[in-house]
């Protein structure tokens, strides 16, 4: 039997584009926000200043990583005011857009990772390792433990999400084998493994979401063919069933906080059954 | 009829609550566990600075330093004269902190300080008044064999590009026991002034600089804290803290008067 490619039908109903809409807006978003960084230091253009651990643009709005504020604080420096504004400014905009918006469309892990995915399914890899997804909010807790204990932030030490991030704009050193563990460990080893089980980072964002606005829903779920296509591109399929093979009187709504607002569903439905939509 | 079966049920519910605990959340745990304990012995092994990395002007004690730098780069960003690395994984320097090599590019010491500005944590500390309080590390003449002021030439390089010339380096006049005739100016410099910018290792014209700045840490030595300065506590007192000289036993070998 040939395997059935997951989102083809979608392009043959819809379109290409429309097809690929929410995925090509990510990769704008995720690209132009490393074009806004690299601006400064390569045509002296200076909208924004930093990397994504603590940024300033326009040298008046600062932006901070809450992971690493919070083990700041538990490593016991009393933070600055702008580092403390920054941070609440990322988290009360993540708490309304739905926390891990950060990870489908700002970081650029999410790219090596979507990759990754697509060249796992592709290559037709049925084995893969099975682990909880929670695993992510005990190693969260964990490096806030650790850091009190050790006095430094010290997930930065070792942080492949942060380690990427600044190497694409200061200088990689090591971190491409910390970069070519991931695509192995995820391609080869566990299907979305770094960011769907592992990843810290993406597990604070996700509790920060808990009550975030904007939500995809099921709407159309009665037009469903279980065609699969949804489970197949979802980086947390877990998050779909209870909002589309829900009872009647269950809500279409993924109220998931791990649910990414990646939109990959909304495009790749030959049926138009998911859209983005508000919590409500 | 219902008891047994409502029991069997109970048992299975029970029985998969217990596989599910040691078949997913105990790894979870202890894999968590596994990273971040590898993870707190390896930052440990590199707590103290490596002598050629210099801390930008405004560094807080190296020890908080870590548990303050966001590693986001905006004092990097903001340096004029970008003379500011963050570490990359592998080196020894806690990743994504800033630091430079003063024999690469030395700090210019700029009035307004741009870096401290930028730095949104206080791990630069925004309390520095003026830049010439900054103590980014520390000078130390190391190489006191090849330094050609110690050779007896008039290099004088290290003392001219200070810009503290004279009061952070200055030449000390000695003589010159090789030639027995000629003068050494060999360069001292002093702990109260130098701030750690870099100038004088960038300048060194050696191949290998003879003069380095070091983290002050590992460039200063430190008194015990119970040890007092006699002409210090003389000065304190106003007057000698014994009475009277002491009278001390001469001792010389036998033969001799």
């Amino acid at each position: 039997m040939m395997s059935r490619i997951p989102g083809r039908e979608a392009a043959q109903n819809k379109g290409w584009i429309k097809a690929q809409k929410w995925l090509l807006l990510r990769r704008i978003s995720q690209l132009g926000i490393l074009g806004l960084f690299l601006l400064g230091p390569l045509a002296s253009i200076w909208i924004v200043r930093g990397s994504f651990s603590a940024s300033k643009t326009l040298g008046v709005l600062p932006l901070t990583d809450p992971l690493i504020i919070m083990q700041s604080f538990m490593a016991g420096h009393s933070v600055a005011v702008t580092a403390l504004i920054g941070a609440l400014i990322v988290v009360v905009f993540y708490a309304m857009v739905g926390g891990r918006v950060y990870c489908s469309w700002a970081c650029p892990v999410n790219m090596i990772t979507d990759g990754a995915s697509w060249l796992n399914r592709r290559l037709n890899l049925k084995k893969s390792l099975s682990m909880n997804r929670f695993t992510r909010y005990w190693l969260l807790a964990a490096i806030l433990i650790l850091a009190s204990l050790t006095g430094t932030i010290v997930w930065e030490w070792v942080n492949p999400v942060t380690i990427f991030q600044r190497g694409l704009l200061f200088g990689m050193g090591l971190g491409w084998f910390l970069v070519a563990a991931i695509l192995v460990f995820d391609i080869f080893v566990v299907r979305r493994g770094w960011c769907g089980h592992l990843c810290p980072v993406g597990a604070l964002y996700s509790l920060l979401g808990f009550a975030s606005i904007l939500r995809v829903k099921a709407g159309q779920r009665e037009q469903c063919t279980d065609c699969m296509d949804c489970f197949a591109v979802c980086p947390e399929p877990q998050v779909i069933k209870p909002a589309l093979k829900g009872d009647e009187q269950s809500s279409p709504v993924i109220f998931s906080i791990n649910c990414i607002n990646c939109g990959r569903c909304i495009d790749t439905c030959p049926q138009n059954v998911f859209r983005f939509s508000k919590r409500f | 009829m219902d008891t047994p079966k409502n029991t069997i049920d109970e048992k299975q519910q029970k029985s998969s609550g217990r596989r599910q605990f040691l078949t997913e959340t105990v790894p979870a745990v202890t894999g968590a566990l596994v990273l971040a304990v590898s993870l707190g012995v390896y930052q440990r092994s590199a707590r103290a600075l490596p002598p050629y990395a210099i801390r930008p002007p405004g560094a807080i004690a190296e020890d908080r330093f870590q548990g303050a730098c966001l590693r986001c780069g905006q004092c990097a960003r903001s340096c004029p004269y970008n003379i500011l690395h963050l570490a990359e994984l592998g080196e020894e320097i806690p990743t994504g902190t800033p630091f430079f090599i003063a024999r690469k590019n030395y700090c210019r010491m700029c009035e307004d300080m741009p870096c401290i500005k930028a730095c949104p944590s206080g791990a630069l500390s925004q309390s520095l008044p003026i830049i010439y309080e900054a103590r980014m590390g520390l000078a130390v003449l190391i190489d006191h064999e090849n330094c050609l002021n110690h050779l007896g030439l008039r290099c004088d390089v290290c003392y001219r590009a200070c810009p503290l010339i004279d009061e952070a380096i200055t030449l000390d006049v000695q003589v010159n026991r090789r030639s027995g005739v000629h003068t050494l100016f060999v360069p001292v410099v002093h702990s109260k002034h130098c701030t750690g910018c870099g100038r004088c290792e960038h300048a060194c014209v050696l191949d290998n600089a003879a003069i380095k700045v070091l983290p002050i840490e590992q460039a200063r030595g430190e008194l015990g804290k119970h040890y007092r300065l006699g002409w210090e506590e003389k000065e304190k007192a106003g007057g000698p803290l014994i009475p009277e000289l002491l009278k001390l036993p001469i001792r010389r070998p036998e033969e001799l008067p």
